[in-house]
């Protein structure tokens, strides 16, 4: 496998830099692995942070800026920051209104943000957290893990992100985060596995002709593999499983979501078919996103993320924002 | 009697055997996890290694805590905060003793095993970490040698086990006939920890 790197063991500082030199909008600090929007704190702003395992760019760190994120915690490779980065994030961007971690439902993720928490309350910062959960392929039950966070996390940055843009409180915007997280539901397919630095091969074996359905977002396989299928049959099952789970009312938010290699050629036609099914069942899409935002390496592949919108949501979303990863209405 | 520098060689000795063995785990972690779980602790584990020369704490307790506290702050992941839990909250139950006995250093990695498992929610037969501690600390009493036989079976036996924690519960059935990672690497602490007592 040929990667454009220099050695596995600087890749995520390297990009670090990379990203310093392209967004001086941004404060990248290399060393310390934060991200953060340079005019922080925002006086009475709730600051959001987020964070994970780097190889999902531009989540989280290309969701940093006016409208979205106050800061991002970047881990090595798919694995989850130290609660040390999320200290540092807090004290930097806390103007007093207090902290929203945003954290995706990993058993990692979820230690060291909780442990986060806790050292950033004894330095007196108020901290609340939302756990994204919307991956309908992993059966929630007190047998796993629950389900993963994975495309439903764009969403909650975005619309809490704008929320607290506009001054709302802790409590407000972290109800507004909860409420977008419960309203969605992503489904993920794999066309082929991805290859982590460290590792240098594939994370797993996909032999040719076969897919992988409701993959996550870090190259675990999912739960069934199947013989190769066209846009228009994966559509069919992506859509119909998330809707087995979930019932809009409301227009949903429609997010198709490329994994990292597959083309935006491939991606355009499969949200033609998402939007087929879509109308099939009735349900009316508000609006649409098509590109590579929740990737996972080199991935081929993609995954589809309804969220539920009412008119207050629907707003939020369409507010300004201004990232390296999404811009608009600026 | 056990005293700091046989902590610092258990440390040691522990960071010696994850490095030899970082690409098996790695390798053990692709199948049903994510193929980090070797470099993480490699990471880590040399990090313990070098701040442990460099502050040369004198108890046994506190060999532990500053072990556990550089794990929680360079790993990442589960296995950052499990291990440091593991390490940290045994130190702890060492207290500042200069030396202790193999009776209380068994009597703290019990404490140290509950916190982790308190802390990740699993419990014997989740195939995890657990599965190599809980028998490793029950034959600890026998001795270093009976501890280390103990916690490699464990980490076999959970090969046949499918995962109700962690990544690997993801994948549901799918997870059985693969041996845990966490538990592996669970393994090797206890294999350096007879190590370090020369058995």
């Amino acid at each position: 496998m040929r990667m454009l790197i220099n050695v596995p063991e600087t890749v995520v500082a390297d990009a670090l830099r990379g990203m310093a030199a392209a967004h001086p909008e941004l404060t990248v600090d290399v060393e310390n692995r934060v991200i953060v929007r340079r005019d922080a704190p925002v006086a009475g702003k709730v600051a959001l942070i987020s964070g994970g395992g780097s190889g999902h760019e531009p989540l989280h760190g290309g969701f940093v800026g006016p409208g979205m994120l106050s800061a991002a915690c970047p881990g090595e490779v798919f694995t989850s920051p130290v609660p040390d980065q999320m200290v540092r994030a807090a004290a930097a961007v806390d103007s007093g209104a207090g902290v929203l971690f945003i954290v995706k439902n990993y058993t990692g993720d979820v230690l060291n943000f909780d442990m986060a928490a806790e050292l950033a309350e004894d330095e007196g910062i108020q901290v609340a957290k939302v756990l994204v959960n919307d991956d309908v392929a992993v059966t929630d039950s007190l047998y796993t893990a629950g389900r993963r966070g994975t495309g439903a996390t764009l969403f909650v940055e975005k619309i809490a992100g704008a929320a607290a843009e506009e001054g709302q409180s802790l409590e407000r915007v972290e109800a507004i985060a909860r409420q977008v997280n419960e309203n969605s539901r992503s489904f993920g397919v794999a066309l082929s596995a991805c290859t982590t630095p460290a590792k240098g091969s594939p994370t797993f074996d996909l032999p040719a002709g076969e897919l992988e359905l409701g993959v996550g977002i870090h190259g675990e396989p999912g739960r069934e593999r199947r013989a190769m299928m066209t846009s228009r049959e994966i559509a069919d099952f992506s859509v119909h499983a998330i809707l087995d789970d979930m019932s809009p009312r409301n227009p949903v938010l429609v997010l198709v979501n490329g994994m990292g290699a597959t083309p935006l050629l491939e991606l355009y036609g499969f949200n033609a078919e998402v939007q087929r099914v879509l109308a099939d069942r009735g349900v009316a899409v508000a609006r649409t996103l098509v590109g590579n935002y929740v990737t996972s390496l080199d991935m081929a592949g993609a995954s589809v993320t309804l969220c539920q919108v009412d008119e207050e949501l629907l707003r939020l979303w369409d507010a300004p924002v201004r990232t390296p990863g999404l811009r608009w209405g600026v | 009697m056990l005293d700091a520098d046989f902590f610092r060689r258990w440390m040691a000795a522990t960071a010696a055997s994850v490095d030899r063995e970082a690409e098996r785990l790695t390798a053990l972690d692709s199948p049903i996890g994510d193929a980090d779980h070797g470099s993480n602790l490699q990471r880590g584990f040399t990090e313990v290694a070098t701040t442990l020369e460099k502050e040369a704490p004198d108890t046994p307790g506190a060999v532990l805590t500053l072990a556990g506290r550089r794990l929680i702050s360079t790993v990442g992941g589960a296995s950052g905060p499990l291990y440091g839990t593991l390490l940290r909250r045994t130190g702890k139950a060492l207290g500042d003793a200069g030396e202790v006995s193999a009776e209380q250093l068994a009597e703290a990695l019990r404490a140290g095993v509950e916190a982790v498992m308190t802390l990740g929610g699993a419990a014997p037969g989740d195939k995890t970490m657990i599965d190599t501690l809980v028998p490793a600390v029950d034959a600890l009493g026998t001795g270093f040698a009976a501890a280390r036989t103990a916690a490699e079976q464990g980490a076999l036996a959970t090969t046949p086990l499918q995962a109700r924690k962690g990544r690997a519960s993801y994948l549901g059935e799918r997870s059985i006939g693969h041996q845990d990672p966490g538990a592996t690497s669970a393994a090797l602490l206890i294999a350096a920890l007879a190590e370090a007592a020369g058995e």
